[in-house]
């Protein structure tokens, strides 16, 4: 066990060494957009004057890798800092949307991994014919239609034509959670459409490698149902690669739905950062980028932790 | 007399009177038929406002970056919001002229050089203060200080001073403005307790609704200020803004009933949602025109002959009909339409005209391809306007090379730095702003770089000048001069189109922005 826990350990360690990187990488990147954020913040209408004064009252003058290590040693003490823009404190703001964000990624994670890996399973189960094709066709479809589409096909027929469901997915503080699952479905079901066959054509594949060994003809053999040799014998042994997965689109519903959010008007982490982005407001942006890189980094390290626990060899090195 | 007629109108609307017994009446005491029918109408809208109720309202150009502070505000979302909550000195009416808000009545010094608003009584703010002059210098001088990073500190830069007296707000000018009050109607003006100098974002001001909830770039919710002064603005209990950005999504959220009030119909489906069943689109002229900018100082564009060979070639009717399908106007080459209230209509229409085009572009001497920049963030359909340009000139002779340049960073690498490109202007509610906002040799967004020495002396003499007739001719010339002279390719003006559910009635004509001004909202009422 100890040889595991230090796997992982290195793991840990690999990660925020790999953060650190890509805040130095962010702040690059945000440094070499064109304008500046005086001008983006007045807009158009904005005289050499006006931007002389909110630059001088912004700090812009200071050199970059100085605002960097200024805004790095916040970070360590918890202080992501105000916003350029608005004057908010960034962690109060980012906290909302965040919260926002998890909720969506969380629905449509609870709605989508069950059901492409019962989806993987069937199809595993009637490989070949037509149950599996049937799942096949629909899942690829759905992930080859653009998320807009998706989007806008659900609009006009659940919210416009039918109207179950309400098209502006407006979520606020104070809301029930009935009233926010409601507001939401529309939104968690495009994303579900959106990441279901990645994870469904992988659950279907690693458990049909799985299934060409022997010991699955062994327990044919001893005469066990068919869904009870893939679920308990072959779905175990094909759990690493379906976790990779599994986290690889649960970090896509967290970090990758801004278009989601722009056409449902869902008030999440993407339209935040790509709203602060347009003005060139640096440390949102760098906060934003942050927070998106500790959560990829952060479940592709729990998928690689769960991996590593799934795999006996690694468990129990010689 | 006038009350008696007012008392009258009321008795028609409440059914005990008939209209025409009251036009007879009307006659009697000296009102002109079309006075009376004004007043009839108004009072029949008066009498028809339903008080109580929700109304809510997409609108499209907010963002999460937005400050409540009004010296900040840049688009839509934040004016419709500080619409709700403050209120200016004076506003723009249905006619382009001026009401007292705020200041009750507004004169001037007979050299024009000092303007005297005398501050309405009895007016309190939000958070329970009374408003005093006082209140309304600081907030002037708030956005007028040299710390200043108000959108409307270029508008102010001609006070020399800011005094109150009792009730009285006086502005000493450097020089004669006629038109100073409609500077105050200018959407940063909000009038603050103490100027908004303690906390300008804090949003208490005295206008007709109180902010309950407020989550930028998401929604708004404000409900109706009981104190507030004038019983004739804002009829629903409550106003919630949702900020909803994408187009189609606004146009599916009022389809489905989820808002009553929607911005910026897209022109390309302005007809298909005027079918949709309890819509009403609809389709506002305004000064906002879609724009070609030359920079008339840097080559080739430094030839009066290319910029006329260009002005020629160019096809208005077909942008008009492709770009903002037919919900707009031709425009001439002047940033001036028929929404000014000094609008001279007598300069003659600039025609598409290849003949002329080759001609003058021959005499410019110039070859080889021009560049032309574009984005759809400077208009709406700017890249499609641009490869009809292409096409309209390439009849000339003249070729066009269209460079498509990121949306992002638009506004501050592009417009007002390369010498050709496509751009937006909302216009001004008077020709003197507008001129002297983006014409005058001098201005800091004179992104035409048009520098023409008798177009400025005519623009500081009509500014001082206060014969209406004089200074009708004065802009008729000026906007002669920025045709014939200037770097300036107008080929449209687009109108807004704003549409509303039969949820809500109301809506009436406006100047100024979209939305009535953006106070359509508070003007319109919830239908039982």
């Amino acid at each position: 066990m100890s040889g595991a826990l230090k796997l992982i350990a290195q793991r840990i360690a690999l990660g925020l060494l790999l953060l650190l990187l890509v805040s130095i990488l962010i702040f690059s990147g945000t440094q070499i957009l064109p304008g500046d954020v005086a001008q983006s913040i007045l807009g158009q209408s904005a005289t050499p004057e006006n931007l002389a004064n909110l630059r001088a009252e912004l700090g812009l003058e200071k050199p970059a890798y100085i605002r960097y290590f200024e805004w790095l040693a916040g970070l360590m003490r918890g202080d992501l800092g105000t916003a350029l823009t608005s004057g908010v404190p960034i962690s109060e703001a980012i906290a909302v949307r965040l919260e926002n964000t998890l909720f969506l990624g969380a629905f449509a994670a609870a709605v989508s991994v069950p059901l492409a890996i019962t989806l993987g399973l069937v199809s595993v189960r009637f490989r070949n014919r037509w149950p599996d094709k049937m799942i096949s066709a629909s899942t690829l479809a759905s992930i080859s239609l653009p998320e807009f589409f998706i989007g806008y096909l659900l609009i006009l027929f659940f919210g416009v034509k039918l109207g179950w469901f309400p098209s502006v997915a407006t979520v606020y503080e104070g809301m029930s959670f009935a009233d926010r699952i409601n507001t939401t479905v529309l939104p968690a079901l495009t994303l579900t459409l959106v990441v279901l066959a990645h994870m469904m054509r992988m659950t279907r594949a690693a458990i049909l490698n799985v299934m060409q060994s022997a010991y699955i003809e062994t327990a044919e053999l001893k005469g066990l149902g068919s869904f009870k040799i893939i679920w308990r014998h072959a779905l175990p042994n094909a759990i690493a690669p379906i976790v990779n997965v599994v986290m690889l689109n649960m970090a896509y519903l967290i970090v990758g739905v801004v278009v989601v959010e722009v056409i449902f008007v869902y008030p999440g982490m993407g339209q935040y950062l790509v709203d602060h982005v347009s003005k060139r407001d640096v440390p949102v942006v760098q906060a934003c980028g942050l927070i998106f890189a500790a959560i990829f980094i952060g479940l592709n390290l729990l998928a690689d932790v769960i991996s590593i626990l799934s795999n006996p060899r690694l468990r129990h090195p010689k | 007399m006038k009350d008696e007629l007012k008392f009258l109108s009321q008795r028609v609307a409440k059914g005990q009177m008939d209209r025409r017994a009251f036009l007879g009446r009307a006659a009697a005491l000296g009102a002109t038929a079309a006075s009376a029918n004004t007043l009839l109408s108004s009072a029949a809208m008066a009498a028809g406002a339903q008080k109580g109720g929700t109304i809510k309202v997409g609108v499209q150009g907010g963002s999460s970056t937005d400050s409540l502070d009004p010296a900040t505000t840049t688009n839509s979302t934040a004016t419709q919001i500080s619409r709700l909550w403050g209120e200016p000195l004076v506003e723009l009416n249905a006619d382009g002229a001026l009401d007292g808000r705020i200041a009750e009545e507004f004169s001037a010094s007979a050299d024009a050089k000092t303007w005297t608003f005398k501050i309405r009584s009895g007016v309190t703010f939000s958070n329970g203060k009374s408003l005093t002059a006082d209140d309304v210098a600081a907030t002037i001088e708030r956005h007028a200080g040299e710390e200043s990073k108000s959108g409307a500190l270029g508008l102010l830069t001609d006070i020399s001073g800011l005094r109150v007296e009792g009730d009285k707000f006086i502005v000493d000018l450097n020089s004669a403005n006629a038109d100073l009050p409609y500077l105050m109607t200018d959407y940063h003006l909000m009038i603050q307790p103490n100027g908004g100098k303690d906390d300008p974002a804090a949003a208490i001001g005295t206008g007709p609704y109180v902010i309950k909830e407020h989550e930028s770039g998401v929604r708004t919710i404000a409900e109706k200020n009981p104190n507030y002064w004038d019983a004739e603005l804002g009829h629903a209990g409550t106003i919630e803004v949702l900020n909803i950005n994408d187009d189609t999504a606004r146009v599916a959220a009022l389809q489905s009933g989820q808002v009553d009030l929607v911005n910026r119909v897209p022109p390309r489906v302005a007809a298909l949602v005027q079918r949709m069943r309890g819509v009403t689109v609809h389709s506002v002229p305004s000064a906002g025109h879609y724009v070609f900018i030359m920079h008339a100082d840097t080559a080739p564009f430094d030839n009066k002959d290319l910029r006329l060979a260009l002005k020629y070639a160019i096809n208005r009717q077909e942008m008009v009909d492709k770009i903002l399908f037919g919900n707009g106007s031709v425009g001439n080459d002047t940033p001036i339409n028929a929404s000014y209230p000094l609008f001279s209509g007598d300069m003659e229409q600039r025609e598409y005209d290849p003949d002329k085009a080759a001609f003058h572009y021959k005499a410019s001497g110039h070859d080889g391809s021009i560049l032309l920049r574009t984005s759809d963030n400077s208009f709406p359909g700017a890249p499609d306007a641009s490869q009809l340009f292409q096409q309209s000139a390439a009849a000339a002779g003249i070729q066009l090379e269209v460079k498509r340049e990121p949306n992002d960073g638009y506004w501050s690498e592009v417009w007002n730095k390369q010498p050709f490109c496509t751009s937006y202007w909302s216009g001004r509610p008077i020709q003197d702003q507008m001129f002297s906002t983006a014409y005058l040799s001098t201005a800091d967004w004179n992104d035409t770089r048009f520098v023409n020495e008798q177009f400025d002396q005519l623009l500081v003499a009509a500014r001082g000048e206060l014969d209406q007739v004089k200074r009708k001719q004065m802009y008729a010339d000026m906007s002669t001069l920025v045709n014939q002279e200037g770097g300036l390719i107008c080929p449209m003006f687009n109108n807004f189109l704003d549409a509303t559910s039969d949820k809500v009635a109301g809506w009436g004509p406006s100047k100024g922005f979209d939305l009535m001004n953006f106070y359509a909202p508070m003007k319109m009422w919830v239908t039982a």
